[in-house]
């Protein structure tokens, strides 16, 4: 076989695995590769010495998952997709969640980060894995065929087999292990040399995930589980509106809490440290606290603040950023022979993840260490928050990954307060300290799905067709708060907030999306949709009227729209299919929506009817048909959107967090209202599966909803719903206006 | 004050405040913890345990609510995960994150131990105590089909 040499030149670092391949031979055969981004000379020396695989000679392969789990199952997909071009039987695998190194485990798709976030997982590793997995199974290949001394084109695997047709002769992956050496240089691997997919084993099937039997019997390892020797409990009373500071602290009624241990003063806020859960978060509502008033979200009111938001996006003197340009932008409305004109607008709205935030720390008597225990979106930017708090290196930080309770965003801000917390009450008295929110601090310090206000213009040309799309957007910048580092790299674009905003696909020949920067002085965040959540609310439901504007059939007119767009046509067409979209019904309507959500191709029809008495939208039945690429788990990518889809029904109907004077309102589920079974109606997903490059699946569905319901109801009453949550006292007084 | 009860079979003597409530009480000290808190108003029903072979909320139930009583926790359901509405979860696949599926079961079995054969719409009425913010309700309804006809 030939080996080709290959160096590490920056030059060819792209996301491919153009990268060394490390091995080593002791006691079976590890392999590791740098995955992320270049590392430092310090970083370097922990490639070598992180394995991705180990290869044991009884068989075993433990392969390291990247990618935390809050349930949408990349845990288990990113190690099979390792396993699969390995050729590796599935049951003799083991995965091990990897250390917390972006230079090894990063995500090659999301700027080389161990970062699960964006739904990038799959489509960030894949092909980085499938390389390598293919480079393994040539280095196994390359021993067995030295060992009987024949060609090793007359080789070939069954999983974790190298079979010698000729000779009738098998080698297991454990056996090889056992003798087998090492090349110098890692084996080169073409994009022929890789399975082509009919041969496919493991993707495109069905495995369960690893950690499901743990998610049926209670023994699942979330982080609020953990009680560590010695261990404390905490609890922490933060500032309404980020940025203020505590002036006055009284805890004469928290002492008296039986259980309490100490107060904590921090800079943001007061903590309490007790002997049990229940006891510090008592003692923490006990607590007495003024706040400075300095930052600037004091006096900030959601309704009236939406108000000036829309203004903002309406006055075309107001100064803007621009997102996507093309043709000669908002420029060719002037040529247009009509132009439509609508606003749309979205509030705050919250995770709601079920397991509130919390996290474990144990910072050492000398304060120069600390362990961690925390599920997080991001095992790095963990690590460093905790390091930065405590001024120490982060290889002084033990970091230890559990499961997430879910994350939805939540769980991945730049600077991981849930864990500064914990880190900071264990600092004051070097003990472990695990620290838990209360639902009601998960709800009143929230970081939001921002409040956007979208000002829309379009124009016709004579012959009817759509020429001119003008989207302004007024709304936070959800980068710069959640992610200052990349917010910077990113040249100070606020691509959280604005992904989505931009239309691919949609034929309009001239197009201009502008946002206009607002500081309301609140938190906001990804939340699961991202920024396709507010932009396609606006994108889509205004296409609808459009379609209306001209008599036109709102599926028919997007498909038309959609002419150079093969994927996307197939989608739109197969959720028309699905719903069986020209039969009439009575008293109920059908909406239809469609995304390009960073190349997924998404569709969902819903039909709704709608009590006039009291403004309640009821949902019947929601199709969904979606072409993600390669579907590498199909069964957890229809779990993943019906997921999605109940996701998109609360934050279309009923989610809606609200402020006065900067302090959140709601605080709890019975005025934080979240889809129960009752308000979900059946659910059809339909995977459209091509052999593109696997693209996301983890929130596609989510920004679906909320047009497809307005667009319902429009096709219902003739009444426009433009404001989203669609909560019966909106419903009402549109129905009524 | 001392206040016996059974959990899972075993039986307990908390000294504990008798206001306290059975969510922490299993979760701190017995480390029981299956049995989720999510929002400890009765809202989410993460916390679903058994009492005397009724489902309750565990962060509603206080130690003296349970004084000579008996309490099965997910831990307790089946020694092995072979109850068959845990069976039936798994074939279904329906945990997601999974944080609320301990008290998904518990209501599961619940309606089962009532109501061997439910239809839709008792389910859907039955469990829409509990939420999942994950959003596996299809799979839910689907997995209470599946241990019905399997039970
Ligand atoms: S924790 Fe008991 S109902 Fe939510
Ligand atoms: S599985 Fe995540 S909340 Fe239900």
């Amino acid at each position: 076989m030939t080996i080709h040499a290959r160096t590490v030149s920056p030059a060819t670092r792209g996301p491919s695995l153009d990268r060394r391949l490390f091995m080593q031979g002791a006691g079976g055969l590890t392999f590791a590769v740098a995955l992320g981004l270049p590392a430092s000379a310090a970083e370097a020396k922990r490639v070598d010495l992180s394995p991705w695989v180990t290869l044991a000679t009884d068989g075993t392969i433990m392969i390291r998952g990247p990618a935390i789990e809050m349930g949408q199952g990349s845990r288990t997909s990113l190690p099979l997709i390792f396993a699969e071009e390995m050729d590796a039987d599935w049951s003799k695998v083991q995965i091990v969640r990897a250390a917390p190194i972006d230079a090894v485990y990063g995500n090659p798709g999301f700027g080389g980060a161990m970062y699960t976030a964006g739904s990038s997982a799959v489509t960030g590793y894949y092909k980085a894995l499938r390389q390598f997995g293919a480079q393994v199974r040539m280095v196994l290949l390359d021993n067995a065929a030295r060992h009987w001394n024949v060609p090793i084109t007359e080789l070939t695997t069954e999983p974790s087999v190298v079979v010698h047709k000729a000779s009738n002769r098998r080698l297991g992956y454990g056996e090889i292990a056992a003798f087998a050496e090492v090349p110098a240089k890692a084996p080169e691997v073409r994009e022929s040399d890789l399975k082509d997919p009919s041969r496919f084993r493991l993707i495109g099937h069905d495995v369960m995930r690893v950690e499901l039997p743990t998610k049926i019997n209670g023994t699942a390892d979330y982080a609020i589980n953990l009680k560590l020797p010695g261990m404390i409990y905490g609890a922490v009373l933060r500032t309404p509106v980020p940025g203020d500071t505590p002036a006055t602290i009284d805890d004469t009624a928290a002492k008296a809490v039986r259980g309490f241990i100490q107060t904590v003063p921090l800079p943001y806020g007061v903590g309490v440290l007790a002997d049990s859960t229940a006891a510090a978060l008592a003692a923490k509502d006990a607590l007495k606290v003024t706040w400075a008033r300095k930052a600037k979200g004091w006096g900030f009111d959601s309704e009236k603040g939406l108000k000036e938001f829309a203004a903002a996006a309406r006055d075309p003197a107001r100064p803007s950023k621009p997102w996507e340009t093309a043709g000669t932008g908002a420029a060719a409305l002037a040529t247009a022979a009509s132009v439509h004109e609508a606003e749309y607008a979205c509030d705050f709205a919250y995770h709601a993840q079920m397991e509130p935030l919390n996290a474990i720390a144990a910072v050492a008597p000398d304060g120069q260490s600390c362990g961690l225990w925390v599920g997080t979106q991001s095992q790095t930017m963990a690590v460093t928050a905790t390091a930065n708090t405590l001024g120490i290196s982060p290889d002084k930080v033990a970091f230890h990954e559990h499961l997430l309770g879910g994350g939805f965003g939540r769980r991945g801000p730049r600077d991981m307060e849930f864990v500064v917390d914990a880190v900071l009450l264990s600092n004051a008295v070097k003990k472990p300290v695990k620290m838990v929110w209360s639902r009601e601090d998960d709800v009143r310090n929230g970081r939001f799905h921002p409040l956007t206000a979208h000002h829309m213009r379009a124009g016709f040309d004579a012959s009817g067709k759509l020429i001119a799309w003008h989207h302004r957007k007024a709304a936070d910048i959800v980068t710069e708060f959640q992610d200052p580092v990349r917010y910077q790299k990113a040249g100070q674009k606020d691509f959280i907030g604005m992904l989505g905003a931009e239309l691919k696909t949609y034929g309009i020949p001239n197009r201009q999306v502008d946002q206009i920067t607002m500081d309301s002085g609140m938190r906001t965040q990804a939340l699961r949709g991202i920024g396709f959540g507010p932009n396609k609310w606006a994108v889509e439901v205004f296409l609808d009227e459009l379609a209306l504007s001209r008599g036109a059939d709102p599926l028919a007119f997007r498909l038309d729209l959609l002419k150079d767009a093969p994927r996307a046509r197939a989608v739109v067409e197969k959720a028309g299919q699905m719903a069986d979209w020209g039969r009439k019904r009575d008293g109920r309507g059908l909406g239809v929506a469609y995304i390009d959500y960073s190349g997924t191709q998404i569709a969902g029809v819903v039909e709704v009817s709608v009590d006039r008495a009291n403004g309640q939208i009821k949902l019947h039945d929601v199709w969904i048909a979606m072409d993600c690429g390669v579907a590498v788990q199909p069964d957890n990518i229809v779990a993943q959107t019906e997921g999605c889809v109940v996701y998109g029904i609360g934050l279309a109907l009923s989610e809606r967090i609200t402020m006065v004077d900067g302090e959140v309102q709601q605080s709890n589920f019975y005025d934080y209202l979240i889809p129960r079974m009752r308000d979900v109606p059946p659910i059809h997903v339909e995977l459209i599966v091509t052999q593109n490059h696997p693209t996301g699946v983890g929130q596609m569905a989510t920004p679906v909803i909320a047009p497809a319901i307005s667009n319902a109801v429009a096709a219902l009453t003739g009444k426009r719903l433009r404001h989203m949550p669609m909560t019966p006292d909106r419903v009402l007084s549109v129905l009524k206006a | 004050m001392s206040i016996a009860f059974r959990v899972n079979g075993r039986q307990v003597t908390a000294d504990a405040d008798p206001e306290s409530r059975l969510l922490w009480y299993l979760r701190d000290q017995l480390e029981l913890t299956g049995t989720r808190y999510g929002c400890g108003s009765g809202l989410c029903g993460a916390c679903m345990v058994h009492v005397n072979g009724e489902r309750a909320f565990s962060c509603q139930t206080t130690l003296r609510d349970i004084a000579d009583k008996s309490v099965t926790t997910i831990e307790g359901l089946s020694p092995d995960s072979s109850h068959p509405v845990q069976k039936a979860w798994l074939a279904e696949s329906v945990p997601q994150c999974g944080y609320c599926q301990s008290g998904q079961i518990m209501s599961a079995a619940d309606l089962l131990a009532k109501t061997p054969n439910p239809t839709r719409d008792q389910i859907v009425e039955h469990m829409s105590t509990n939420l999942c913010r994950c959003g596996t309700y299809p799979r839910i309804v689907k997995a209470i089909e599946r241990a019905a006809r399997e039970a």
